[in-house]
Protein backbone atom coordinates (compact mmCIF):
# COMPACT_ATOMS: atom_id res chain seq x y z
CA UNK A 1 0.00 0.00 0.00
CA UNK A 2 1.81 3.52 -0.84
CA UNK A 3 2.11 5.86 1.78
CA UNK A 4 0.13 9.07 1.21
CA UNK A 5 2.05 11.65 -0.42
CA UNK A 6 0.27 14.56 1.27
CA UNK A 7 2.49 16.79 -0.64
CA UNK A 8 0.22 16.06 -4.15
CA UNK A 9 -3.07 17.27 -1.74
CA UNK A 10 -1.17 20.26 -0.54
CA UNK A 11 0.68 21.56 -3.32
CA UNK A 12 -1.98 22.42 -5.62
CA UNK A 13 -3.92 24.84 -2.92
CA UNK A 14 -1.05 26.99 -2.66
CA UNK A 15 1.93 26.94 -5.07
CA UNK A 16 0.77 25.03 -7.95
CA UNK A 17 -3.23 26.13 -7.66
CA UNK A 18 -4.24 25.05 -11.12
CA UNK A 19 -6.19 28.41 -11.60
CA UNK A 20 -4.12 31.28 -10.14
CA UNK A 21 -0.95 29.74 -10.95
CA UNK A 22 -0.81 27.26 -13.88
CA UNK A 23 -4.01 29.34 -14.84
CA UNK A 24 -6.30 26.59 -16.21
CA UNK A 25 -9.59 26.12 -16.33
CA UNK A 26 -10.17 30.00 -16.07
CA UNK A 27 -13.46 30.29 -18.21
CA UNK A 28 -15.26 27.84 -15.79
CA UNK A 29 -14.41 29.91 -13.13
CA UNK A 30 -15.35 32.78 -14.96
CA UNK A 31 -18.37 31.24 -16.28
CA UNK A 32 -20.06 29.27 -12.91
CA UNK A 33 -19.27 31.48 -9.67
CA UNK A 34 -21.92 34.42 -10.01
CA UNK A 35 -23.66 32.14 -7.91
CA UNK A 36 -22.30 30.12 -4.53
CA UNK A 37 -24.39 27.08 -5.02
CA UNK A 38 -23.77 26.12 -8.91
CA UNK A 39 -19.56 27.10 -8.11
CA UNK A 40 -19.46 24.09 -4.94
CA UNK A 41 -20.90 21.64 -7.35
CA UNK A 42 -19.18 22.05 -10.12
CA UNK A 43 -16.28 21.83 -7.97
CA UNK A 44 -17.31 18.85 -7.07
CA UNK A 45 -18.00 17.34 -10.41
CA UNK A 46 -14.38 19.03 -11.61
CA UNK A 47 -13.14 17.00 -8.79
CA UNK A 48 -14.78 13.69 -9.00
CA UNK A 49 -13.98 14.05 -12.83
CA UNK A 50 -10.28 14.72 -12.85
CA UNK A 51 -9.56 12.08 -10.11
CA UNK A 52 -11.27 9.42 -11.94
CA UNK A 53 -9.87 10.27 -14.79
CA UNK A 54 -6.60 10.25 -13.40
CA UNK A 55 -7.08 7.12 -11.92
CA UNK A 56 -8.06 5.58 -15.31
CA UNK A 57 -5.49 7.20 -17.40
CA UNK A 58 -2.68 5.96 -14.88
CA UNK A 59 -3.81 2.60 -14.88
CA UNK A 60 -3.81 2.31 -18.84
CA UNK A 61 -0.84 4.70 -19.07
CA UNK A 62 1.52 1.78 -19.87
CA UNK A 63 -0.82 0.34 -22.61
CA UNK A 64 -1.33 4.02 -23.96
CA UNK A 65 0.19 4.60 -27.52
CA UNK A 66 1.92 7.88 -27.14
CA UNK A 67 0.68 9.12 -31.09
CA UNK A 68 -3.05 8.92 -29.42
CA UNK A 69 -2.59 9.53 -26.07
CA UNK A 70 -4.70 12.93 -26.22
CA UNK A 71 -7.42 11.00 -28.01
CA UNK A 72 -7.61 8.45 -25.41
CA UNK A 73 -7.66 10.92 -22.38
CA UNK A 74 -10.33 12.98 -24.77
CA UNK A 75 -12.31 10.04 -24.79
CA UNK A 76 -11.96 8.70 -21.47
CA UNK A 77 -12.93 12.09 -19.41
CA UNK A 78 -15.84 12.75 -22.17
CA UNK A 79 -17.05 9.04 -21.21
CA UNK A 80 -16.85 10.05 -17.40
CA UNK A 81 -18.45 13.41 -17.76
CA UNK A 82 -21.60 12.12 -19.55
CA UNK A 83 -21.67 9.26 -17.22
CA UNK A 84 -21.78 12.07 -14.39
CA UNK A 85 -24.45 13.88 -16.55
CA UNK A 86 -26.67 10.89 -16.40
CA UNK A 87 -26.55 9.57 -12.76
CA UNK A 88 -26.44 13.35 -11.37
CA UNK A 89 -29.84 13.34 -13.79
CA UNK A 90 -31.34 10.10 -12.97
CA UNK A 91 -30.57 10.64 -8.72
CA UNK A 92 -30.54 14.55 -8.35
CA UNK A 93 -32.78 15.71 -10.75
CA UNK A 94 -32.18 19.17 -9.20
CA UNK A 95 -28.47 19.41 -9.03
CA UNK A 96 -28.40 18.45 -12.78
CA UNK A 97 -30.18 21.34 -13.50
CA UNK A 98 -28.40 24.06 -12.09
CA UNK A 99 -25.67 22.65 -13.52
CA UNK A 100 -27.12 22.00 -17.20
CA UNK A 101 -24.49 23.60 -19.28
CA UNK A 102 -21.48 23.10 -17.11
CA UNK A 103 -21.06 20.09 -16.66
CA UNK A 104 -20.60 19.20 -20.36
CA UNK A 105 -18.29 21.97 -20.00
CA UNK A 106 -16.10 19.78 -18.02
CA UNK A 107 -15.07 17.59 -20.89
CA UNK A 108 -13.35 21.18 -22.24
CA UNK A 109 -11.98 21.88 -18.95
CA UNK A 110 -8.14 22.16 -19.26
CA UNK A 111 -7.14 21.02 -15.72
CA UNK A 112 -8.46 17.48 -16.21
CA UNK A 113 -6.85 17.22 -19.25
CA UNK A 114 -3.83 19.25 -17.75
CA UNK A 115 -3.70 16.83 -15.26
CA UNK A 116 -3.80 13.64 -17.01
CA UNK A 117 -0.82 14.65 -19.49
CA UNK A 118 1.10 16.04 -16.77
CA UNK A 119 0.95 13.69 -14.03
CA UNK A 120 -1.12 10.29 -14.65
CA UNK A 121 0.35 9.67 -17.84
CA UNK A 122 3.76 9.08 -15.78
CA UNK A 123 2.83 8.32 -12.15
CA UNK A 124 0.69 5.02 -10.45
CA UNK A 125 -2.81 4.98 -9.63
CA UNK A 126 -3.12 5.96 -6.17
CA UNK A 127 -0.39 9.33 -6.51
CA UNK A 128 -2.55 10.02 -9.70
CA UNK A 129 -5.91 9.82 -7.06
CA UNK A 130 -4.57 12.40 -4.98
CA UNK A 131 -3.39 14.33 -7.58
CA UNK A 132 -6.44 14.23 -8.88
CA UNK A 133 -8.27 15.30 -5.65
CA UNK A 134 -5.44 18.10 -4.77
CA UNK A 135 -6.33 19.76 -7.75
CA UNK A 136 -10.13 19.31 -7.87
CA UNK A 137 -9.76 21.16 -4.15
CA UNK A 138 -7.42 23.86 -5.62
CA UNK A 139 -10.09 24.92 -7.84
CA UNK A 140 -12.91 24.31 -5.02
CA UNK A 141 -11.35 26.51 -3.27
CA UNK A 142 -10.95 29.48 -5.86
CA UNK A 143 -14.16 28.89 -7.17
CA UNK A 144 -16.00 29.04 -3.70
CA UNK A 145 -13.91 32.28 -2.45
CA UNK A 146 -15.22 33.92 -6.17
CA UNK A 147 -19.02 32.33 -5.85
CA UNK A 148 -19.11 33.66 -2.09
CA UNK A 149 -18.04 37.02 -2.95
CA UNK A 150 -19.95 37.61 -6.12
CA UNK A 151 -23.25 36.15 -4.63
CA UNK A 152 -22.22 38.48 -1.40
CA UNK A 153 -21.96 41.82 -2.90
CA UNK A 154 -23.34 41.17 -6.54
CA UNK A 155 -27.00 40.01 -5.08
CA UNK A 156 -27.02 40.55 -1.43
CA UNK A 157 -27.32 36.65 -0.79
CA UNK A 158 -25.08 33.40 0.07
CA UNK A 159 -27.00 30.10 -1.20
CA UNK A 160 -29.91 32.16 -2.26
CA UNK A 161 -30.04 33.33 1.41
CA UNK A 162 -30.67 37.05 1.81
CA UNK A 163 -27.57 37.63 4.03
CA UNK A 164 -27.57 41.74 3.63
CA UNK A 165 -30.27 43.26 5.86
CA UNK A 166 -33.11 45.31 4.16
CA UNK A 167 -31.86 47.96 6.33
CA UNK A 168 -29.29 48.58 4.29
CA UNK A 169 -30.76 48.86 1.39
CA UNK A 170 -33.26 51.47 3.17
CA UNK A 171 -30.20 53.49 3.49
CA UNK A 172 -29.16 53.57 0.19
CA UNK A 173 -27.19 50.58 -0.38
CA UNK A 174 -27.13 48.98 -3.67
CA UNK A 175 -26.36 45.81 -5.13
CA UNK A 176 -22.82 45.50 -7.56
CA UNK A 177 -24.43 44.70 -10.48
CA UNK A 178 -20.75 44.25 -11.97
CA UNK A 179 -20.13 41.45 -9.49
CA UNK A 180 -22.25 38.97 -11.16
CA UNK A 181 -20.68 39.73 -15.03
CA UNK A 182 -17.46 37.45 -15.77
CA UNK A 183 -15.11 40.44 -16.35
CA UNK A 184 -15.78 41.07 -12.43
CA UNK A 185 -14.63 37.53 -12.11
CA UNK A 186 -12.00 37.97 -14.18
CA UNK A 187 -10.72 41.21 -11.86
CA UNK A 188 -11.13 39.24 -8.56
CA UNK A 189 -8.72 36.41 -9.96
CA UNK A 190 -6.40 38.94 -10.68
CA UNK A 191 -6.65 40.18 -7.42
CA UNK A 192 -6.10 36.82 -6.09
CA UNK A 193 -3.23 35.98 -7.88
CA UNK A 194 -1.40 39.42 -7.01
CA UNK A 195 -2.51 38.30 -3.42
CA UNK A 196 -0.85 35.11 -3.70
CA UNK A 197 2.44 36.18 -5.39
CA UNK A 198 2.91 39.01 -3.10
CA UNK A 199 3.10 36.68 -0.50
CA UNK A 200 4.74 33.86 -1.53
CA UNK A 201 8.21 34.85 -3.41
CA UNK A 202 8.62 32.13 -5.57
CA UNK A 203 6.00 32.28 -6.96
CA UNK A 204 7.62 35.45 -8.73
CA UNK A 205 9.78 35.03 -11.72
CA UNK A 206 13.20 36.95 -11.99
CA UNK B 1 7.26 2.47 -29.92
CA UNK B 2 3.63 0.75 -30.92
CA UNK B 3 2.75 -0.76 -34.47
CA UNK B 4 -0.08 1.08 -36.30
CA UNK B 5 -1.72 -2.40 -36.17
CA UNK B 6 -1.66 -1.95 -32.12
CA UNK B 7 -2.87 1.19 -32.34
CA UNK B 8 -5.93 0.54 -34.92
CA UNK B 9 -6.73 -2.77 -32.19
CA UNK B 10 -6.16 -0.17 -28.69
CA UNK B 11 -8.70 2.59 -30.42
CA UNK B 12 -11.35 -0.06 -31.94
CA UNK B 13 -11.54 -1.46 -28.49
CA UNK B 14 -11.52 1.65 -26.31
CA UNK B 15 -14.20 3.38 -28.44
CA UNK B 16 -16.58 -0.08 -28.56
CA UNK B 17 -16.01 0.11 -24.46
CA UNK B 18 -16.82 3.53 -23.80
CA UNK B 19 -19.99 3.45 -25.93
CA UNK B 20 -21.07 0.23 -24.12
CA UNK B 21 -20.65 1.71 -21.28
CA UNK B 22 -22.34 4.69 -22.04
CA UNK B 23 -25.29 2.52 -23.64
CA UNK B 24 -26.05 0.99 -20.70
CA UNK B 25 -25.69 3.69 -18.48
CA UNK B 26 -27.97 5.40 -20.51
CA UNK B 27 -30.87 2.47 -21.33
CA UNK B 28 -30.22 1.80 -17.37
CA UNK B 29 -30.83 5.52 -16.16
CA UNK B 30 -33.90 6.38 -18.93
CA UNK B 31 -36.54 5.15 -17.03
CA UNK B 32 -35.67 6.92 -13.62
CA UNK B 33 -34.90 9.87 -15.64
CA UNK B 34 -38.19 10.04 -17.29
CA UNK B 35 -39.71 10.25 -14.20
CA UNK B 36 -37.71 12.80 -12.98
CA UNK B 37 -39.15 14.61 -15.23
CA UNK B 38 -42.65 13.93 -15.21
CA UNK B 39 -42.29 14.85 -11.65
CA UNK B 40 -40.83 17.87 -12.43
CA UNK B 41 -43.79 19.00 -15.11
CA UNK B 42 -46.02 18.35 -12.43
CA UNK B 43 -44.12 20.67 -10.07
CA UNK B 44 -43.91 23.07 -12.26
CA UNK B 45 -47.93 22.88 -12.75
CA UNK B 46 -48.83 22.72 -9.30
CA UNK B 47 -46.60 25.83 -8.59
CA UNK B 48 -48.28 27.70 -11.04
CA UNK B 49 -51.58 27.85 -9.38
CA UNK B 50 -49.40 28.31 -5.56
CA UNK B 51 -49.11 24.88 -4.36
CA UNK B 52 -45.80 23.87 -3.49
CA UNK B 53 -44.71 19.89 -3.37
CA UNK B 54 -41.85 18.20 -3.48
CA UNK B 55 -40.60 15.37 -5.50
CA UNK B 56 -42.23 12.51 -3.37
CA UNK B 57 -45.80 13.69 -3.01
CA UNK B 58 -46.03 15.85 -6.46
CA UNK B 59 -47.66 12.86 -8.24
CA UNK B 60 -50.34 12.57 -5.59
CA UNK B 61 -50.76 16.11 -5.29
CA UNK B 62 -51.72 16.22 -8.78
CA UNK B 63 -54.14 13.83 -9.22
CA UNK B 64 -55.32 15.44 -6.35
CA UNK B 65 -55.91 18.95 -7.78
CA UNK B 66 -56.11 18.06 -11.19
CA UNK B 67 -58.43 16.36 -11.96
CA UNK B 68 -59.37 17.81 -15.69
CA UNK B 69 -56.95 17.94 -18.46
CA UNK B 70 -57.85 18.35 -21.67
CA UNK B 71 -56.11 18.80 -25.78
CA UNK B 72 -58.07 21.33 -27.90
CA UNK B 73 -57.24 22.05 -31.29
CA UNK B 74 -56.45 25.42 -32.96
CA UNK B 75 -60.40 25.76 -33.67
CA UNK B 76 -60.56 26.03 -29.96
CA UNK B 77 -62.75 22.27 -29.99
CA UNK B 78 -61.43 20.34 -27.13
CA UNK B 79 -60.38 16.80 -28.77
CA UNK B 80 -58.92 14.89 -25.67
CA UNK B 81 -60.56 15.25 -22.16
CA UNK B 82 -59.08 13.23 -19.01
CA UNK B 83 -61.01 13.45 -16.08
CA UNK B 84 -60.09 11.89 -12.78
CA UNK B 85 -57.60 9.72 -14.21
CA UNK B 86 -59.61 8.48 -16.86
CA UNK B 87 -60.03 8.80 -20.69
CA UNK B 88 -63.57 10.33 -22.09
CA UNK B 89 -62.99 12.03 -25.40
CA UNK B 90 -60.83 10.73 -27.80
CA UNK B 91 -57.26 9.96 -27.43
CA UNK B 92 -55.10 12.07 -26.86
CA UNK B 93 -53.46 11.68 -23.23
CA UNK B 94 -52.57 16.34 -23.15
CA UNK B 95 -50.42 15.33 -20.60
CA UNK B 96 -47.77 13.43 -22.99
CA UNK B 97 -48.30 16.39 -25.22
CA UNK B 98 -44.54 17.29 -26.97
CA UNK B 99 -45.01 21.03 -25.98
CA UNK B 100 -42.29 22.32 -28.08
CA UNK B 101 -43.40 20.17 -31.08
CA UNK B 102 -47.39 21.16 -30.58
CA UNK B 103 -46.63 24.92 -30.38
CA UNK B 104 -44.28 25.09 -33.31
CA UNK B 105 -47.10 23.25 -35.22
CA UNK B 106 -49.36 26.08 -34.11
CA UNK B 107 -46.95 28.66 -34.97
CA UNK B 108 -47.33 27.32 -38.36
CA UNK B 109 -50.83 27.43 -38.09
CA UNK B 110 -51.05 23.57 -39.06
CA UNK B 111 -54.27 22.10 -37.96
CA UNK B 112 -52.90 19.20 -36.36
CA UNK B 113 -51.66 20.82 -33.51
CA UNK B 114 -52.55 19.91 -30.08
CA UNK B 115 -52.64 22.28 -27.13
CA UNK B 116 -53.00 20.44 -23.59
CA UNK B 117 -54.89 23.05 -21.26
CA UNK B 118 -54.94 21.87 -17.41
CA UNK B 119 -57.53 22.39 -14.80
CA UNK B 120 -57.06 22.78 -11.09
CA UNK B 121 -59.82 22.70 -8.90
CA UNK B 122 -59.12 24.56 -5.79
CA UNK B 123 -61.49 25.13 -2.73
CA UNK B 124 -64.31 24.57 -5.59
CA UNK B 125 -62.81 27.22 -7.65
CA UNK B 126 -61.91 26.67 -11.53
CA UNK B 127 -58.00 27.51 -12.56
CA UNK B 128 -56.99 27.16 -15.99
CA UNK B 129 -53.33 26.46 -16.39
CA UNK B 130 -51.92 27.12 -19.54
CA UNK B 131 -48.32 25.35 -20.89
CA UNK B 132 -46.05 28.29 -22.56
CA UNK B 133 -42.79 27.73 -24.18
CA UNK B 134 -40.62 30.74 -25.99
CA UNK B 135 -36.71 31.19 -26.61
CA UNK B 136 -34.71 33.30 -23.65
CA UNK B 137 -31.31 34.65 -24.72
CA UNK B 138 -29.15 31.23 -24.61
CA UNK B 139 -32.09 28.70 -24.78
CA UNK B 140 -35.23 27.62 -24.62
CA UNK B 141 -37.43 29.26 -21.48
CA UNK B 142 -40.96 27.58 -20.96
CA UNK B 143 -43.29 28.00 -17.78
CA UNK B 144 -47.23 27.86 -17.10
CA UNK B 145 -49.77 30.33 -16.41
CA UNK B 146 -52.33 29.83 -14.21
CA UNK B 147 -55.76 31.78 -15.08
CA UNK B 148 -58.52 32.26 -12.87
CA UNK B 149 -62.56 31.23 -13.69
CA UNK B 150 -63.10 34.33 -16.04
CA UNK B 151 -59.89 33.17 -18.22
CA UNK B 152 -58.53 36.36 -17.65
CA UNK B 153 -56.85 37.35 -14.50
CA UNK B 154 -53.69 35.60 -13.85
CA UNK B 155 -53.62 33.90 -10.67
CA UNK B 156 -50.08 32.57 -10.43
CA UNK B 157 -47.22 31.83 -12.98
CA UNK B 158 -44.05 29.54 -13.28
CA UNK B 159 -41.26 29.61 -15.16
CA UNK B 160 -37.80 27.59 -16.28
CA UNK B 161 -35.23 28.42 -18.60
CA UNK B 162 -32.68 25.87 -20.05
CA UNK B 163 -29.44 28.37 -19.56
CA UNK B 164 -30.30 31.92 -19.03
CA UNK B 165 -27.26 33.89 -17.15
CA UNK B 166 -27.21 33.47 -13.61
CA UNK B 167 -28.49 36.49 -11.37
CA UNK B 168 -29.31 38.35 -14.99
CA UNK B 169 -31.94 35.98 -17.04
CA UNK B 170 -32.08 33.90 -14.77
CA UNK B 171 -34.06 35.69 -12.22
CA UNK B 172 -37.51 34.82 -14.61
CA UNK B 173 -37.48 32.26 -12.09
CA UNK B 174 -37.11 33.93 -8.95
CA UNK B 175 -40.80 34.92 -6.84
CA UNK B 176 -40.09 38.68 -6.94
CA UNK B 177 -40.24 38.31 -10.80
CA UNK B 178 -43.12 35.84 -11.00
CA UNK B 179 -45.31 37.31 -8.14
CA UNK B 180 -45.37 40.88 -10.25
CA UNK B 181 -47.86 38.75 -12.59
CA UNK B 182 -50.96 37.71 -9.72
CA UNK B 183 -53.69 39.83 -10.63
CA UNK B 184 -52.56 41.29 -13.64
CA UNK B 185 -54.69 40.72 -16.83
CA UNK B 186 -54.24 39.37 -20.30
CA UNK B 187 -57.61 40.62 -22.12
CA UNK B 188 -58.55 44.17 -22.67
CA UNK B 189 -62.76 43.62 -22.28
CA UNK B 190 -63.03 41.20 -25.47
CA UNK B 191 -58.99 42.12 -26.49
CA UNK B 192 -56.21 40.03 -26.21
CA UNK B 193 -53.14 42.38 -24.86
CA UNK B 194 -51.33 39.61 -23.43
CA UNK B 195 -48.64 40.69 -20.26
CA UNK B 196 -45.80 42.79 -21.60
CA UNK B 197 -42.86 42.23 -19.79
CA UNK B 198 -40.58 45.90 -20.30
CA UNK B 199 -38.43 48.63 -18.81
CA UNK B 200 -40.25 50.64 -15.89
CA UNK B 201 -43.65 49.43 -16.05
CA UNK B 202 -46.42 51.21 -14.50
CA UNK B 203 -47.61 49.63 -11.76
CA UNK B 204 -51.36 50.36 -12.31
CA UNK B 205 -51.64 49.26 -16.28
CA UNK B 206 -52.64 45.58 -15.35
CA UNK B 207 -51.05 44.29 -18.37
CA UNK B 208 -47.40 45.20 -17.74
CA UNK B 209 -44.44 44.07 -15.61
CA UNK B 210 -41.41 45.03 -14.63
CA UNK B 211 -38.49 43.21 -16.80
CA UNK B 212 -35.25 42.54 -15.28
CA UNK B 213 -32.36 44.84 -15.27
CA UNK B 214 -29.56 43.27 -17.10
CA UNK B 215 -31.93 40.60 -18.35
CA UNK B 216 -33.74 42.52 -21.24
CA UNK B 217 -33.12 39.82 -24.19
CA UNK B 218 -34.54 36.79 -21.53
CA UNK B 219 -37.47 39.44 -20.51
CA UNK B 220 -38.24 40.16 -23.85
CA UNK B 221 -38.27 36.47 -24.44
CA UNK B 222 -40.82 35.85 -21.71
CA UNK B 223 -43.14 38.96 -23.58
CA UNK B 224 -42.72 36.86 -26.85
CA UNK B 225 -43.85 33.62 -25.08
CA UNK B 226 -46.55 35.08 -23.40
CA UNK B 227 -48.32 36.37 -26.56
CA UNK B 228 -47.73 33.78 -28.34
CA UNK B 229 -48.75 30.95 -26.75
CA UNK B 230 -51.61 32.30 -25.18
CA UNK B 231 -52.97 33.43 -28.30
CA UNK B 232 -53.12 30.07 -29.82
CA UNK B 233 -55.83 29.47 -27.28
CA UNK B 234 -57.81 32.79 -28.04
CA UNK B 235 -60.38 30.42 -29.71
CA UNK B 236 -60.85 27.98 -27.10
CA UNK B 237 -60.78 30.74 -24.20
CA UNK B 238 -64.06 32.11 -26.76
CA UNK B 239 -65.99 28.59 -27.00
CA UNK B 240 -65.76 28.57 -23.12
CA UNK B 241 -66.71 32.36 -22.28
CA UNK B 242 -70.05 31.84 -24.33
Amino acid sequence: MATINLKLIKNPFSKENPITVQVLGICSALAVTAKLQPAVVMALSVMVVVSLANVIISLLRNTIPSRIRIIVQLVIVSLLVILVDQVLKALVYDVSKQLSVFVGLIITNCIVMGRLEAFAMSHKPFDSFLDGIGNGLGYAAILITLGFIRELFGSGTLWGFKVIPQIFYDWGYQNNSLMIMPPMALILVGLIIWFQRSRNKDLCEE
Amino acid sequence: MFSNRYIYIYSIILVVCAAAILTFAAVGLKPMQDRNVRVEKMQQLLDAVGISSTTKDAQEKFDEYFTEQYAVNLKGEVVGKIVNGKQILGKVNPFSLDEKKQFSLAKNKDENALLPIYICTKQGKKQYVIPVRGNGLWGAIWGNIALDEDLKTVVGVNFSHKGETPGLGAEITTDNFKNQFKGKTIFDGDKFTSISVIKRADKANLHQVDAISGGTMTSNGVSDMLKDCLGYYIPYFNSVKK
